[in-house]
């Protein structure tokens, strides 16, 4: 066992006990629960050691069946997808421990085929990460939607119609990437991201292809990532879908994207490319990323229901991390992956603590809110970390990634994106205090008489308290992370 | 043989006797046609895919003639599961393998370790191995995508 | 006028495709039954698959499928094959489209269940009561 292989195996656990959950799951219930939690367990120790391995040695490229590049497949680990890697087994680690209570409780005698789904998601997501390969790419793209189509629809009620809409919207996007792959392959005859960004570099003309060829692919990966005017399918997929979906989708999907995002930008094309060539298009993106977390924010306030104004800070937050990394700067690209770090944290923590309040209540209106605090202090200690995080206060990890952000802004001279940023924490600033005014200080109403501490099952707490704690170690260490960031991730494009 | 007599006889079954006929002489052609394309993928055209997907166009065409119960007797739907389940295990599976045994994943030469036939014999037959793997999900698939839609999620008698 | 026409008749592969591609677009945007999105998507995913198997044709050349023997005597002569490229890229692409379908199918009979209609306005209507 050589261990230039164990990138793949974190894919490759949860691949193959997606199918033996689905083999043995349909005999017994029990068997589902060891396999996960054993498996992303397995994922998260490779991956540490993994991110231990390229700190110490640098990246490398990975050559899946030993068949050379360019026409063979790639895998890159360098740096940032290591990171990458650490930070999605550990919230899918968190999330698991949790959505297997929910899940239990949501959707009874389905569970094998739901967390069959959900782990050929993480492995997915895991590919997403790795794949050095722009048509690769688009197939686990697509792996990672149609799991999350199903994921979706499994919930009750209206959950079907929004995940029909999902597919809709998630295939126009698709469609267009690989359009815009397709159009980078009739222009340079490969498929290999390194080996399309040589060719780019040396030829000269074709600019017009590879420009719609660059648009096609932003614009396919946006709407996945649902920036603000291609999210219509966010909010209503995520608030509807059953638990489990949302508690792992949520944190993750939105953040690889901008991940993606970041690898083809910097990756594929040439910062030159992009910046250089005409600068109002990167200044338009940053207006539209303004846009996005001032509509995004001011539509969370609009929400009377907790999973859904959630949604809505999703669909701002994403906007921060485009904007972060379109500000063509250093500072801003480091806080733009900080954010990306920090937010899945951040949803993962106040999704978790939804869980736990659903999984109670069995609604999440405001109105079922009240006086929540005496009845779970635990969940909503909790809660209150994540919220203050999103937020933005000092200790926890939210201000930092926000602090290099806005820094960035300045710097760019993009005073629209600052000015969005700061309305952006207030706004979340109402929200979170309103949430914490109706749970703390309001007394429940008639139909609630019991105020007796109700906490949700321990599987739920646990994961819960440890990623709020981890949002307090993120926020306290974020001076050590900031430096490798910066030091690795963009020195490397600007 | 019995049993679609005594269906025969209960209730109409199917459309008419010259294609029930037809199909029941052509389903066992049909599905070796289906494994001939499979066994011959890595060195000619075909594969997995291809036959997979004309192995379970033999039950899609069992449940046309006749009716989807029919077709399920052949082959339940857990067997089904179970098939496409160990289908993608065997790919995913051999690739494992190869990487535990030392090699890349994928790199089939590196199950020469385990069963010494040469390299060289080892990538032509683990692709083999995959391509069965893949035929038997892609069967299992298209066959499960027919029935549940055609009977709407009843997996009752269906279209 | 003739240099357009020249462009749009030399190229007349591409242009079909974007014409395919719009009939799609425009099916999933601004149809209001839920099977003819569903069919527009299909569409659209069809004029990607042209667009890139086109892409790979060339004149006078025969399928990619060679002779062992027949290539270690004498060779590949890149001009008579095909490039097949392109094909096994769409060929994963048909699968994901495929798989897709299935799935948005399967979701529409559910819907189709609860709601008793595949009309978007009829549905926002039952929804809005």
């Amino acid at each position: 066992m050589s261990a230039s292989n164990l990138p793949l195996f974190v894919l490759a656990a949860p691949l193959l006990t997606a199918f033996l959950v689905n083999l043995f799951g349909r005999l017994s219930k029990s068997w589902i629960a060891p396999l996960a939690i054993g498996c992303l367990s397995v994922s998260t120790i490779l991956a540490v050691i993994v991110l231990g391995q390229v700190m110490v040695g640098g990246g490398y490229t990975y050559t899946v069946g030993n068949w050379q590049p360019p026409y063979g497949i790639e895998l890159v680990i360098d740096r940032l997808s290591a990171l990458m890697l650490v930070v999605i087994s550990s919230v899918a680690l968190l999330a698991t421990i949790s959505a297997l209570k929910s899940v239990f409780q949501e959707l009874p005698d389905k569970e094998y085929m739901f967390f069959t789904l959900y782990l050929i998601f993480i492995a997915g997501l895991f590919g997403l990460v790795l794949t050095g390969d722009a048509f690769n790419l688009y197939v686990l793209l697509e792996i990672t939607s149609i799991t999350t189509y199903g994921l979706i629809a499994m919930g009750p009620g209206r959950a079907p119609l929004a995940s029909f809409n999902y597919i809709i919207m998630g295939s126009i996007g698709a469609c267009f990437y690989l359009l815009g792959v397709g159009y980078l392959y009739l222009m340079t005859g490969s498929l290999n991201m390194a080996d399309i960004a040589n060719i780019l570099k040396t030829t000269t003309g074709g600019g017009a292809a590879v420009a719609t060829a660059v648009a096609f692919i932003l614009v396919g990966l946006w709407v996945k990532m649902a920036f603000f005017p291609l999210h219509g399918w966010l909010p209503n997929g995520y608030s509807l879908a059953p638990t489990g979906t949302a508690m792992i989708s949520a944190p993750l999907m939105t953040k690889v994207t901008i991940y993606l995002m970041i690898r083809i930008m910097f990756s594929v094309f040439s910062i030159d490319y992009l910046f250089l060539h005409n600068p109002l298009v990167h200044q338009g993106v940053v207006w539209l990323a303004t846009i996005a977390i001032i509509c995004g924010s001011a539509m969370a306030l609009a929400q009377t229901n907790l999973k859904r104004m959630l949604t809505y800070i999703i669909v701002a937050e994403v906007g921060y991390m485009v904007g972060g990394v379109w500000l063509a700067n250093k500072i801003g690209l480091t806080g733009a992956i900080l954010h990306i770090i920090n937010d899945a944290m951040m949803t993962l923590c106040l999704f978790l603590a939804a869980a736990a309040l659903l999984y109670k209540l069995g609604d999440l209106e405001f109105d079922n809110l009240k006086g929540v605090y005496r009845k779970m202090p635990v969940t909503m200690a909790a809660f209150t970390v994540g919220a203050f995080s999103m937020i933005g206060v000092p200790p926890t990890a939210g201000f930092f990634s926000k602090w290099y952000l806005i820094l960035g802004g300045i710097e760019a001279g993009q005073w629209q994106y600052v000015v969005a940023l700061l309305f952006s924490s207030l706004v979340n600033a109402v929200l979170f205090f309103r949430i914490i005014e109706i749970g703390y200080f309001l007394r429940p109403g008639q139909h609630h008489p019991t105020e007796k501490i109700a906490e949700a099952p321990l599987s739920m707490q646990i994961p819960l308290i440890v990623a709020a704690a981890l949002l307090v170690i993120i926020g306290f260490n974020s001076g050590t992370l900031v430096d490798t960031i910066s030091q690795w991730a963009a020195p490397l494009v600007f | 043989m019995k049993l679609l007599q005594e269906r025969t006889a209960k209730q109409k079954l199917g459309e008419s006797l010259i294609i029930q006929t037809a199909v029941r002489m052509l389903v066992p052609f049909i599905q070796l046609f289906g494994l001939y394309v499979i066994v011959h993928g890595h060195y000619s055209p075909g594969g997995g895919f291809q036959g997979g997907v004309i192995l379970g166009a033999s039950f899609v065409v069992l449940s046309l003639a006749f009716d989807q119960k029919f077709s399920m007797h052949y082959m339940s739907e857990k067997t089904n599961g179970i098939f496409g389940n160990i289908g993608a295990l065997i790919y995913t599976g051999t690739a494992a393998l190869c990487a535990i045994m030392g090699g890349m994943f994928l790199d089939y030469s590196a199950l020469d370790k385990l069963i010494p036939l040469g390299p060289i014999e080892w990538r032509s037959l683990g692709i083999f191995i995959v391509e069965v793997g893949v035929g038997l999900a892609v069967m299992s698939i298209m066959t499960a995508l027919f029935w549940v839609l055609g009977s709407k999620g009843e997996m009752d008698e269906g279209l | 006028m003739e240099q357009f026409l020249e462009l749009v008749v030399s190229k007349y592969n591409y242009w079909i495709y974007v014409i395919l591609m719009m009939i799609g677009f425009y099916a999933m945007i601004g149809k209001g039954n839920l099977v003819k999105k569903l069919i527009g998507m299909n569409i659209f995913q069809t004029a990607i698959i042209l667009m890139f198997v086109s892409a790979g044709v060339k004149q006078g050349a025969k399928i990619p499928i060679l002779n062992k023997h027949e290539v270690l005597e004498h060779g590949i002569d890149i001009a008579t094959i095909v490039n097949p490229l392109p094909h096994v890229l769409m060929l994963t692409a048909i699968v994901v489209s495929v798989s897709v379908t299935g799935v948005a199918l399967a979701i529409l009979q559910r819907i189709y269940r609860e709601y008793g209609t595949l009309e978007e306005g009829e549905i926002l209507e039952k929804l809005g009561k």
